[in-house]
């Protein structure tokens, strides 16, 4: 129990940073770091208590596996979070060759 | 970059290469799979850009070439998991003889998609490092 | 026991991360929360996603860094600072209440409720003939949703690349 709620404490550490700081570069850590609290609370949901990793060996019969159906979805979703990042990354870093600024505030007053 | 980066990289950056083949390959026996290995591939290249320059680099693997294997993983994912639908449904695992398990030749098409994600994984994420570093904006060209 | 440790540490450089200035030492601190996932990964037995959660990692700190590289600006605190600071946690008090409520119907932490994933780990090396369970549920099982994540991956890639192109050349040339 104590372990979701480390999880969420994560979450909501990462959701402030995300409403309140105004550099972008700020945000898109914000970001990532919901991100990662986001995929550990998908996989502490699938921990069977004294479980074994969900890969069979030869010549040996395995009665207590963890869940392998949440490890399979935080595999896709780790690998589309790299290319969010990536893409607000490119985007920022045109925002700043077009106004000189990474400051939000800013960017909403500039025009044209 | 130093002398002591180059030297190095020069010896570790064909074992780098080689270890992710090797995660690729062994998908599905132990862990890793497609996704790692790509990225791992992937961090080889980037490995030998930041440490000698980007023309060494791009000798190796240009922009053109790394648009082509990307597209040839997708197709190739595609093109496998259209095929199933000889067999019945889409993604059919369409070998009847799934081979002996723990050996390298089994588990019918999982290898082949694993060989798959991996050229297009690691082919895209190089293509945007060097979108992202070869990047002069308007002003610097001047 | 070694869980809530590894956690504490994380949330540790979450705050170190959110709260310092300096652009460069923050993107560091958040490259030691994403290790310290990969640990955490570890200890519940997931080995998978520990190594893809570290080179994964290992790439988005080596972009972070290149953004970063610019010159960051001094930044000035507005007025209105004691309102928005208020709604913001009045805002993540009412998401914290409404998640304890959630969090009470969970099943315990340590007992998963395995209605689909008994079929699969009891068929997966009949039916597929893999002995890594992971793989033969994103590659066979759910072959559709893998598909749907490389059309994603691709669909970023060209949007990078259209994001990052030169855009009039022809005209400072002449």
């Amino acid at each position: 129990m104590s372990a979701y709620l480390l999880c969420f404490i994560l979450f909501c550490i990462g959701l402030y940073c995300i409403l309140r700081k105004r550099n972008i570069i700020k945000i898109v850590i914000g970001l990532g770091i919901v991100e990662y609290a986001v995929n550990l609370f998908l996989v502490l949901i699938g921990y069977r208590w004294r479980g074994r990793a969900p890969i069979l060996a030869k010549g040996r019969e395995i009665l207590n596996m963890v869940d392998p159906l949440p490890q399979a979805l935080v595999l896709t979703s780790i690998v589309i979070g790299l290319a969010i990042t990536a893409l607000i990354v490119a985007i920022a870093m045109r925002i700043y060759e077009k106004y000189g600024t990474f400051d939000i505030t800013r960017i909403r007053r500039l025009k044209g | 970059m130093t002398l002591i980066v180059k030297t190095i990289t020069r010896l570790t950056v064909g074992l780098i290469l080689l270890y992710g083949i090797y995660i690729v390959l062994h998908g599905h026996i132990s862990p890793g799979g497609g996704f790692a290995g790509g990225v791992i591939i992937a961090l080889s290249f980037i490995h030998l850009m930041l440490a000698f320059g980007k023309e060494t680099a791009l000798k190796k693997l240009s922009e053109a070439r790394a648009s082509v294997m990307e597209s040839l993983g997708a197709i190739m994912f595609l093109s496998i998991a259209l095929l199933g639908l000889l067999g019945g449904y889409f993604f059919f695992n369409f070998f009847i003889h799934k081979g002996r398990p723990f050996t390298l030749f089994s588990a019918g098409i999982i290898p082949l998609c694993n060989i798959a994600i991996c050229l297009k994984v690691g082919a895209g994420l190089f293509a945007i490092f060097v979108a992202l570093v070869l990047f002069k904006g308007a002003k610097e060209t001047e | 026991m070694e869980l809530q440790l590894i956690l504490l540490f994380m949330v540790f450089a979450a705050v170190l991360a959110v709260r310092i200035e300096d652009l460069l030492s923050s993107v560091i601190a958040v490259g030691a929360v994403g290790l310290g996932l990969s640990m955490a990964f570890l200890v519940l037995k997931a080995p998978d996603l520990a190594i893809t959660q570290l080179v994964v990692e290992i790439l988005c700190l080596i972009i972070l860094i290149r953004a970063t590289l610019k010159k960051d600006l001094p930044v000035v605190k507005d007025g209105r600072w004691l309102f928005n600071t208020a709604s913001t946690l009045l805002f993540i008090a009412v998401f914290l209440t409404f998640a304890y409520f959630a969090l009470r119907n969970l099943p315990d932490f340590g007992t998963p409720i395995m209605k689909v994933s008994r079929e699969y780990t009891q068929n997966g090396l009949g039916n597929t003939g893999a002995a890594n369970l992971v793989a033969s549920v994103i590659l066979d099982f759910r072959g559709y949703d893998t598909l749907g994540e490389a059309t994603v991956l691709f669909t970023a890639v060209i949007g990078v690349l259209a994001v990052m192109r030169k855009v009039g050349r022809i005209k400072s040339e002449k």
